[in-house]
């Protein structure tokens, strides 16, 4: 007879049909049976998986924060054009030609003429002061010309060469390089999405120690079950099972609490922020949760809280001995 | 079946529990294994169970040396074995069935199988039935045998029993001894600590008696 054989001893009647399906049934039972306990135990379920849903609500909503600031930089992340603010006594025929003239320049693939008629319109459209403008007799904007260097001056001190060889036109105000700010916002966006990486690795490992805190009462409680599982020839990985499915099921529901969570605190905020962006230009839209973020949520939840619960049964449950 | 070379169980605060035991029992024999309270009866059930290591000797359960079972192998030992306390250690929060089918569940049976043996079991008890019961509306002799039903259902190779009578009124106590004597009728080999000397000498088996760790002569 062979000791340490993992099938039941009298393998002449147990098919290997009947094992497998008993496995599944073994693993069946474990995963309604851990959901059955948490259900039967409804307070102290109830307020873990709150506690853990707040951490998660709170890590996944800095995601979604950062998400949606992104969607408001995406459109200005690849722009590193030059505006050169034309001197005021400047006419928008010397400005049509200049603009002509640039044109012939290699380092420039686009120019864009926004004369002072045009530059005005775009300002009361998109300023919210409307017609308190139309107060003033003069128009007090400049021409502006914008010009998008071509792709071969990617090196920023190309551009900046560029930027210093225009300013030097008679006409020219002064000159502005667009991606000196968008390079700031960019950097300012980096700093946010690190805080928030870093701050998602530490709700992280707390909802890794709470699902582990969990479990450890959990299996305090079950201490005799634990006893006599092992005193009849339960193994490790038997006893253990029930409980890491309790984790599961912890994380499963906390990430999905989590994600109604962030979901409401959105559609609270979606009217006020709808107002905010009417008053720019409109084009902003809230994002939500996309199909694979909600995925990708769960799947993080349940893992953490899988792993916390291993690592204390890893260390507390050997040492549950009958005596 | 099951032999003790020359065992010694030293516990480091509390000297020798057993000094230098040997015995032999056959396959199919039955035992019983007494002495004052302290002579080391449950320690050496608790060897065969796994539940201690010896620490001087060796134990062959069915050809396999103790000594060298690995923590990983434990389960599949126990497997062999079936146990009963004199507690009991029965799950309250669980029902008859769910307690005498726990040695099958943890070993993988199917639920047919484990359905049909459990009611097998429990009639070979008398107490089919009373599946849906729980242990706590039962009385102390019936859950007793619940605890027999889980030992047997596993279709052990050998019987321990600590003190399985220690709660029973005489009537009920030779009731489950006769209980035992069935088992070993059908090869089953069974090893009972008991101290009820009176009842042990009536049922005329092999009688081990301990005596401050060590085996007297029988």
């Amino acid at each position: 007879m062979k000791h340490n054989s993992r099938q039941p001893r009298n393998k002449d009647t147990t098919g290997f049909s009947e094992r497998s399906q008993a496995y599944l049934q073994v693993h069946a039972h474990a995963l309604f049976s851990s959901l059955g306990r948490l259900v039967r135990n409804t307070f102290t379920s109830v307020m873990t998986i709150i506690v853990m849903a707040i951490t998660i609500s709170l890590a996944s909503g800095f995601y979604l924060l950062v998400a949606n600031m992104q969607q408001l930089t995406a459109g200005i992340e690849s722009s590193n054009q030059i505006s050169l603010f034309l001197k005021s006594n400047v006419s928008d025929n010397a400005g049509n030609k200049l603009a002509a003239q640039l044109k012939q320049n290699q380092h420039i693939a686009k120019v864009v003429l926004i004369s002072k008629e045009r530059a005005m319109r775009e300002f009361k459209a998109y300023s919210g002061f409307g017609d308190a403008l139309d107060v003033l007799e003069v128009n007090p904007l400049p021409t502006v010309i914008q010009i998008l260097p071509k792709d071969t001056l990617s090196e920023l001190q190309a551009v900046e060469n560029l930027m210093q060889e225009l300013k030097q036109l008679p006409e020219v105000d002064f000159a502005q390089l667009d991606m000196q700010w968008v390079k700031r916002l960019q950097s300012m966006m980096q700093i946010l999405q690190r805080g928030v990486l870093l701050l998602t690795i530490l709700l992280g490992f707390a909802v890794l120690v709470i699902t582990g805190n969990t479990i450890r009462l959990e299996l305090q409680n079950r201490r005799d079950e634990v006893l006599v599982a092992k005193l009849v020839g339960a193994t490790y990985s038997f006893i253990q099972r029930p409980f890491l499915y309790t984790g599961f099921w912890l994380g499963f529901l906390s990430g999905l609490v989590a994600w109604l969570l962030v979901t409401v605190i959105l559609l609270i905020l979606q009217n006020p922020i709808e107002e905010l962006s009417a008053l720019y230009d409109g084009a902003f839209a809230l994002s939500y949760f996309r199909l694979i973020d909600i995925v990708g949520l769960l799947a993080l939840s349940s893992l953490l809280s899988v792993m916390g619960a291993w690592i204390v049964l890893h260390f507390q449950l050997q040492q549950i001995k009958p005596r | 079946m099951l032999k003790f070379d020359h065992v010694s169980k030293r516990y480091p605060d509390a000297g020798d529990a057993l000094l230098n035991v040997s015995f032999h029992l056959k396959q199919g024999e039955m035992a019983f294994l007494t002495g004052h309270s302290g002579a080391g009866k449950s320690t050496l059930l608790k060897i065969i169970a796994m539940m201690e290591l010896c620490s001087r000797g060796s134990v062959l359960l069915d050809g396999q040396n103790l000594n060298k079972v690995t923590e990983k192998q434990i389960p599949y030992v126990r497997r062999k074995l079936g146990l009963i306390f004199q507690d009991n250690k029965l799950l309250y929060d669980r029902t008859i069935f769910d307690n005498v089918a726990l040695p099958l569940i943890v070993s993988g049976y199917g639920y047919q199988e484990i359905k049909r043996r459990v009611r097998a079991a429990l009639d070979k008890v008398g107490l089919l039935g009373k599946e849906k019961k729980y242990p706590l509306t039962l009385s102390g002799g019936e859950q007793q045998r619940v605890g027999i039903a889980r030992a047997v259902i596993n279709k052990p190779r050998l019987i321990l029993a600590d003190e399985p009578t220690g709660n029973l009124d005489p009537e009920l106590s030779a009731e489950v001894m006769h209980l035992f004597e069935q088992f070993q009728k059908v090869g089953v080999t069974v090893l009972i600590a008991s101290h009820d000397v009176d009842l042990l000498s009536q049922m005329g088996h092999r009688i081990l008696t301990l005596d401050h760790g060590q085996l007297k002569a029988s």
